[in-house]
């Protein structure tokens, strides 16, 4: 609960710091308010309960998936140094509006009234129709934030749509509502399912899930790759574990039911987002689709319903943050050195050499891309064997072998940019700055560490 | 925790190793090293028959998945440790004194394949098991790409994917295995696999198979074989051809044997078909071959098939012969690759055609290279002989007609490596070949201890066939 009212009240602050103070101490600014969030979050560590007329609820297991979001942002706002100094007029707009994004994504991961998961839904949405375009002179940043805000609106539309459904049926906003409803009200129940229906369509579109996956890889591409990766990696971990709480917690009596829909969804996106990467040469449009595959992971673990699911889910996302910012920050130094036409070079060909130039770099993006195809001694591994494991001991067999064979077509994408890195080149070696290299190395170390311990996060569950 | 302490030592002197500039110090530090593991071998053999309890080291690791770190030798593990380590030390030896960038970087990511190597052939437990085999694949994916040259990073894309391809395919079969049995440990999994209904039993056939026959790679699987040998750097070859092939049919023995005995049982025999196939195949297209590295790759397919099929008969003296043979083709493959590599250094010249009268200028290379070549052509008193002649005879007894189409082998195996030998050592010399000079006491360093082996094994082969022979006689799966 109280990372929600920090960020609040350091997102503000942070808009008059960007008056006051120089660009380069903004960072440093940002990353303290950042990690006196997360650290506050510990305040209500083993005192759970309900908070604000049982608005936003408290648990250990909720803190350390609120942890998991902050430590996202505080790795993004690591790889953002040089590049928010050089380019970017007004950084700390920017800063603001990323801890704005935090506060909703905070609220999405605890909710316990509708209300709250649609206003968070939408504090973290509308930060990220402006971060999209904020690269306000690239036409593709134009149309991505365009694209994202139209599609976000429209699922926004959708979920608000289930929620009033719910109201109708259950007379309650209030998430264990919906339990009373079915046992004691079975004309309202028609209202109840179309309610339940629509609210998963409308988290499933931000979760980025085939098929409600269009708009992922042109708003991946068009948006700066500093948001790019923030949207990948806060968003999903948000989204997920919203459809957790709603799946798991409050409407877990109707397993049987949904669980159905959501295998089906979840075979489409591995399926979609795999073969669809391989075509791709553009690594964000790559990392998108991969995001898609990665979502049907994700949602394994709501099927699973175990007692470990939710730690497993725990363990996912962390991981994939590791991964995924590690990723997107080797390619962020990487393009920003190599422009093609006065833009970064996004295409895979853009790593050519990269163990010449710079080995360390190699080497991490070596581990990031291991890690999300899932090549044991990395988290990437473990995270898979979890879900898939979840989800195949409630008897979803075939979904365990689609996911092992998907994984093994994704490997032939993921190695595309390591291919890349053996290359030859004329390129000099690239420097990186001090905190983008200690993200990054944060980032690879943490990965090869989850991946021989993982119950050193996931044991916290 | 001396099976730990193999693995652990290679681990951090690999690491180390590859945060070091000085190639002195790098070579001081792998020789160390070398002789380390070899001396911890030596002590875990030496306790092997009394004290066997030194041997294991047994940690939890996913507490809530009964998943154990567990390390352990047996008769099999013990031999293919042996194997590991020895051979690791001869490249070691053998690298330090080739011209590539970088030999520290080299010499710690071989120490790293070491680790995994040694880790893979002392799991206990299936999923231990699963991680070795891939990471084992990484460092070597890393020399290959990194000492190769300008196509390398294609061919080892296509070597990589291939094999990780295979063992994803393991993975679902073990995934499906812990669900049943809800342990990862191999020998409690053994006990419950009879009882799983038969859909299982065949995937788990299928899946581990798949993963296996791309490893050795069993033929329809080769293809990624004659380019990833010919074309990676000669220490890449080496773990190729010399040990990471034996991970295959290590896991023939060690998993799909136990686990899957009624799949071998219905289908053995059309993946001996295809494994005497490849033998064939393989030889035939080696005897064609003029590019030294090319015919050595594909002699080291044929013989891979034939280990392949000679496990899959169920019988002990097959399984015997595959044990002998791979420690006695580990040794052959490393050695000529070695001179393969030798030759080109010397020459700069992989062709048949370009190559000859060498022995005029370089005795001592002709005889080193002489024994090598016999041993891979199984004669009598080499270590070849031993492992082909019990794996022919396995085949043979469980088909005549395959039996005698593998035999043919032996014949053309004879045919290519004396093709190769004249071709290179005999005949008229030419202007390179008659200013080349012989080699010295580093190449001998390396040539000597693997010639030794290659005679002693073969005039004692009992030296490890006493070994694997407490092994298969506990397997328990085997055809009377």
């Amino acid at each position: 609960m109280y990372p929600i009212i920090v960020f609040s009240v350091s997102g503000l602050l942070m808009l008059y710091l960007g008056l006051s103070v120089s660009k380069k101490s903004l960072l440093p600014i940002n990353l303290a308010f950042l990690l006196i969030g997360l650290l506050s979050g510990f305040i209500d560590w083993n005192a759970p309960g309900l908070y604000f007329n049982n608005m936003v609820e408290v648990s250990n297991t909720l803190i350390l998936v609120q942890s998991v979001v902050i430590l996202a942002a505080i790795l993004v706002a690591g790889l953002s140094s040089k590049l928010f100094e050089d380019a970017i007029d007004h950084p700390a707009e920017y800063y603001a509006l990323m801890q704005f994004a935090v506060v909703g994504a905070l609220i999405m991961v605890s909710f316990q009234n509708l209300i709250m998961l649609f206003v968070g839904l939408e504090i973290l949405s509308v930060a990220l129709y402006v971060l999209a375009g904020s690269d306000k002179r690239n036409l593709r940043g134009n149309e991505a934030s365009i694209k994202y805000f139209l599609m976000g609106a429209f699922a926004t539309g959708i979920l608000l749509f289930g929620i009033a459904m719910f109201y109708g049926a259950t007379g309650s906003f209030d998430i264990n509502s919906g339990s009373s409803v079915a046992n004691n009200l079975p004309e309202g129940k028609i209202f109840f399912w179309i309610g339940l229906i629509f609210i998963f369509i409308g988290l499933l579109f931000k979760i980025s899930a085939a098929p409600f996956h269009f708009w992922t890889a042109d708003v991946y591409q068009g948006s700066p790759t500093i948001f790019t990766a923030f949207m990948a990696t806060i968003v999903k971990t948000a989204v997920i574990f919203a459809l957790y709480r709603l799946a798991v917690y409050s409407f877990s009596f109707e397993y049987d039911n949904w669980s159905k829909f959501l295998v089906i969804i979840i075979g489409l996106s591995m399926i979609i987002g795999n073969l669809t990467a391989v075509y791709q040469s553009n690594f964000k449009r790559i990392l998108a689709y991969s995001s898609i595959s990665q979502a049907g992971f994700m949602l394994l673990s709501l099927i699973g319903l175990g007692e470990q699911s939710f730690g497993n889910l725990g363990f996912y996302t962390l991981s994939y943050a590791f991964a995924t910012i590690s990723g997107f920050g080797v390619f962020l130094i990487v393009s920003n050195d190599q422009l093609v036409d006065g833009r970064p070079n996004e295409n895979i060909n853009v790593f050519n050499g990269l163990f010449k130039r710079n080995p360390d770099l190699a080497v991490i993006l070596l581990i990031s891309m291991l890690s999300l195809s899932g090549i044991p001694l990395t988290s990437g591994f473990w995270s898979k064997f979890f879900v898939l494991n979840d989800a195949a001991t409630k008897g979803y067999l075939w979904i365990l072998i689609l996911g092992i064979v998907m994984s093994a077509v994704s490997l032939y994408y993921y190695f595309k940019p390591i291919r890349a890195t053996f290359g030859s080149t004329e390129s000099e070696s690239i420097t990186v700055s001090a905190i983008a290299k200690a993200t990054l190395y944060v980032c690879a170390a943490m990965t090869v560490l989850l991946g021989v311990a993982p119950n050193l996060f996931r044991g916290l569950f | 925790m001396l099976t730990l302490s193999l693995f652990i030592i290679p681990l951090i002197a690999g690491l180390v190793l590859l945060n070091i500039k000085n190639k002195g110090l790098a070579s001081s530090i792998s020789l160390v090293v070398s002789i380390i593991q070899i001396a911890v071998f030596v002590y875990a053999f030496s306790v092997f028959k009394d004290k066997s309890a030194l041997l294991s080291f047994d940690k939890p690791w996913l507490s809530d998945f009964a998943i154990r770190f567990h390390l352990g030798l047996d008769g099999l593990s013990l031999i293919m440790v042996g194997l590991t380590v020895v051979l690791v030390s001869i490249i070691l030896l053998a690298i330090k004194n080739l011209n590539y960038e970088n030999i520290p970087k080299l010499l710690g990511l071989i120490l790293l394949t070491e680790a995994a190597l040694v880790g893979v052939f002392s799991a206990k437990d299936i999923f231990l098991f699963y991680f070795f085999f891939e990471l084992a694949l990484v460092p070597v994916y890393l020399i290959a790409n990194l000492w190769g040259g300008e196509n390398s990073s294609k061919i080892t894309f296509k070597m990589f994917i291939y094999t990780v391809f295979g063992s994803l395919f393991m993975l679902i079969s073990f995934v499906l295995l812990y669900m049943r049995g809800q342990s990862g440990d191999i020998e409690s999994i053994k006990v419950t696999v009879s009882l799983l209904p038969n859909l299982i039993k065949q995937i788990l056939f299928w899946g581990l198979l798949l993963a296996f026959s791309i490893k050795m790679p069993i033929f329809p699987f080769h293809t990624w074989l004659p380019d990833a040998y010919s074309k990676s750097p000669t220490p890449a070859t080496m773990l190729l051809s010399g040990l990471l092939s034996k991970m295959g049919v290590y896991g023939l023995i060690r998993i799909l044997l136990p686990f899957a005995p009624s799949g071998i049982q219905l289908y053995g025999e059309i993946i001996i078909i295809l494994a005497v196939a490849g033998l064939v195949y393989g030889s035939i297209i080696a005897i064609k071959q003029n590019e030294i590295k090319r015919l050595i790759a594909y002699s080291s397919f044929a013989h891979m098939g034939l280990m392949a099929g000679a496990v899959l008969t169920l019988s002990v003296t097959g399984l015997q012969g595959a044990i002998f043979q791979m420690v006695a083709h580990g040794f052959n493959a490393v050695g000529l690759f070695y001179i393969a590599k030798i030759i080109f250094d010397k020459t700069g010249s992989r062709s048949l055609t370009t190559l000859g009268g060498m022995t005029q200028s370089a005795p001592l290379l002709t005889v080193m290279f002489m024994v090598v070549l016999l041993g891979s052509v199984a004669l009598p008193l080499t270590n070849g002989f031993v492992g082909e002649f019990l794996m022919l005879k396995a085949v043979f007894d469980f088909n005549h007609v395959i039996g005698i189409l593998a035999g043919l082998s032996v014949v053309f195996g004879a045919v290519y490596m004396l093709r190769f030998f004249q071709k290179t050592m005999y005949g008229p010399s030419n202007d390179i070949t008659i200013k080349i000079t012989d080699i010295g006491t580093k190449e001998m360093m390396v040539l000597v201890p693997i010639v030794i082996v290659v005679l002693l094994t073969g005039v004692f082969p009992n030296l490890i066939l006493d070994i694997s022979a407490s092994f298969v006689n506990s397997l328990g799966v085997l055809n009377k």
